[in-house]
């Protein structure tokens, strides 16, 4: 079957020739229009809108943007904070970037008529450290949308008043967890915080009540007010509502994003007919589907059981190749569909080194606060690096899995399963590469390869 | 400490973002080591002074964030890219390139001062892998021969000095 179309609602502008990043570009194809509609509207419609429209976050955990606002407390009288994370830094993950630096008005734009929905007074771009000039553009375009009313005092002449600032990470990978990110925006340490009772609806930011959304998901809410909750219930598939931006990475022909309706497109036709298949002369051994710590899938395995379509349960008979690219879907199979990043490893990688490469992510990422993360993901890089540089031993995998087995449940926030999910999927997907390991390295490595640690 | 002028109006102006000011601790850092090239012994003190907070909560956050140093480097910054999509696509060649063109290892100050390299955990930019982050500006699908272009341009701006 035929790839579908793109859908391009979020990228609609991306790469488009003669599209700039200023306000009179975004103004002349019809920007802040919807948040001149929007502030004339009651906030609590525009909260339902986002409820029915079904909306999943996009950094990563799927959750449902309107449950998260519906749990945001405002009963206590303290102010209400909106925090957009812009710390982009699951490997594999690249489309925000492509928002901040091309169409950052876009993001903004989203982000005020999300504060006015949630009577927020302050709002903060929480942008990666390594993205300097992101920062400068969003301050820019910031700069310009006060200017213009759609920032600040008085919004479009309302009475409603709502400032942004942009806030730079300094290139620690735990601040794009929403409370280590709160944490580091408090001027401390990126130590996520434990929840119960630190849910960033009700103690956030400064002990009030926070929303963290991802930079995606806040251009979501903008098409969704614009068109209507149940009209994005008609894009993508039935719990898996709007696109999903795509950001292709490792040995395929085409790598880079795309943008489609989420659930319509499987993995085979993304990575066959859109990236154009393998590079040549090599055939697709495995695929991350959803950012680093998303589970390996490796091609030729087959995925079966029950689902359910509309109000029937269908058996499914898949390989990688059918899979098709949703929240739902990718959670049956055992892996995820995260942040949208897929990796993609050919025939030439060793699984061992790649794992290698992987653990040393994480333990370089871990925050120290937990001691389960942090001495099992270092250990996991010490050993995974010591197959590839020195010495490796049959037993390495059962002692990989040990380590991996006893850092998940056992942490303050979901980095431990972050960080053993890749050596639990590579060791049960590849067990055997890793027993015979000890021989494969000592033969000449394939045509092509590269060194991966 | 002994900060531009142009640097303490924009410390006093961030300052002014947050309801408390714990909270300019990052920018404020940002600004000394752009301003210094890196965090002089004095940061903390002085950070901690300005911001009434102690000393021990700014050294903490120094040595949490990978981006603040402690120690001056080169003249550029050559950050390349380590993590798994540019590795595939032979990260780990560019960076060795890199070392070779300027007679350094990563982590350390090449002869002369010219340049710092660094490995550096994923750039979020793996569609254009292998990446490469030289000072502010962010250079794609840097292969050896790319490496080898932007060493010398280096080199050649370095003369002009």
């Amino acid at each position: 079957m035929a790839a579908p179309a793109q859908r391009r609602i979020i990228f609609q502008h991306i790469d488009e020739p003669g599209y700039s990043n200023d306000l009179a570009c975004y103004v002349r194809n019809g920007g802040y229009e919807v948040l001149k509609k929007s502030v004339t509207r009651p906030p609590a419609e525009l909260i339902d809108e986002v409820k029915k429209s079904g909306l999943r976050g996009r950094g990563g955990a799927g959750f449902p943007c309107g449950v998260k606002w519906g749990l945001v407390d405002r009963k206590s009288g303290k102010p209400i904070y909106l925090i957009v994370n812009a710390d982009e830094s699951e490997p594999g993950t690249f489309k925000d970037r492509y928002i901040m630096h091309q169409d950052p008005h876009q993001l903004i734009e989203g982000t005020m008529i999300s504060c006015f929905a949630n009577n927020v007074k302050q709002a903060y771009i929480y942008i990666r450290g390594e993205m300097p000039h992101g920062a400068r553009i969003l301050e820019r375009a910031i700069a310009e949308a006060r200017a213009a009313g759609f920032v600040g005092k008085n919004i479009c002449g309302t009475t409603y008043s709502c400032d942004i600032f942009v806030h730079r990470g300094a290139g620690a990978y735990i601040c794009g967890e929403e409370t280590g990110l709160i944490e580091s925006l408090e001027g401390k340490r990126a130590n996520p915080r434990i929840k119960p009772p630190y849910f960033p609806a009700v103690l956030g930011l400064y002990q009030c009540p926070t929303i963290v959304n991802n930079v995606e998901t806040l251009c979501h809410v903008k098409y969704i007010v614009e068109h209507g909750g149940d009209a994005f219930t008609k894009v993508g598939t039935p719990n898996n509502t709007g696109t999903r931006i795509f950001c292709v990475s490792g040995h395929v022909q085409r790598p880079g994003y795309y943008e489609f309706e989420a659930g319509k497109i499987t993995m085979g036709q993304l990575l066959y007919e859109v990236c154009g298949g393998p590079l040549p002369g090599r055939t697709f051994k495995a695929v991350i589907p959803g950012g680093s710590s998303a589970k390996i899938l490796r091609f030729g395995e087959r995925f079966k059981g029950k689902r359910k379509v509309g109000a029937e349960m269908v058996d499914y008979d898949w390989g990688v190749e059918d899979v098709p690219m949703d929240f739902d879907s990718l959670g049956m199979i055992g892996t995820m569909g995260g942040s949208g990043g897929v990796i993609v490893m050919d025939d030439t990688v060793n699984m061992v080194e790649a794992l290698a490469n992987i653990n040393a992510f994480y333990s370089h990422e871990s925050c120290g606060q937990c001691t389960p993360c942090r001495e099992g993901s270092l250990w996991m890089k010490k050993i995974t690096t010591r197959m590839v540089h020195g010495q490796a031993r049959n037993e390495d995998a059962a002692l990989l899995k040990s380590v991996a087995d006893q850092i998940p449940g056992r942490t303050i926030c979901a980095f431990g399963e972050a960080c053993s999910w890749p050596t639990q999927s590579f060791i049960a997907k590849f067990g055997d590469e890793f027993k015979q390991y000890p021989e494969t390295k000592k033969a000449a490595k394939p045509v092509g390869a590269h060194e991966l640690v | 400490m002994n900060l531009k002028p142009a640097t303490l109006h924009s410390i006093d102006e961030v300052i002014t973002h947050y309801p408390v000011k714990r909270s300019a601790t990052l920018p404020l850092l940002h600004l000394i080591q752009e301003d210094v090239g890196y965090l002089p012994p004095e940061t903390c003190e002085w950070v901690a002074a300005k911001l009434e907070l102690q000393p021990i909560n700014v050294l903490e956050v120094i040595t949490f964030y990978p981006m603040f140093r402690q120690k001056p480097i080169g003249r550029r910054h050559i950050k390349v890219c380590r993590t798994l999509s540019c590795a595939l696509l032979g990260g780990y060649k560019t960076c060795e390139q890199f070392e070779k063109e300027f007679n350094t290892h990563r982590g350390e100050v090449s002869p002369g001062g010219e340049v710092t390299i660094d490995f550096v955990e994923c750039l979020a930019s793996c569609g254009t892998a292998p990446v490469v982050l030289i000072d502010d500006d962010l250079h794609e699908k840097v292969d050896c021969a790319k490496a080898k272009q932007l060493s010398d341009q280096i080199k050649a701006e370095a003369k002009k000095r």
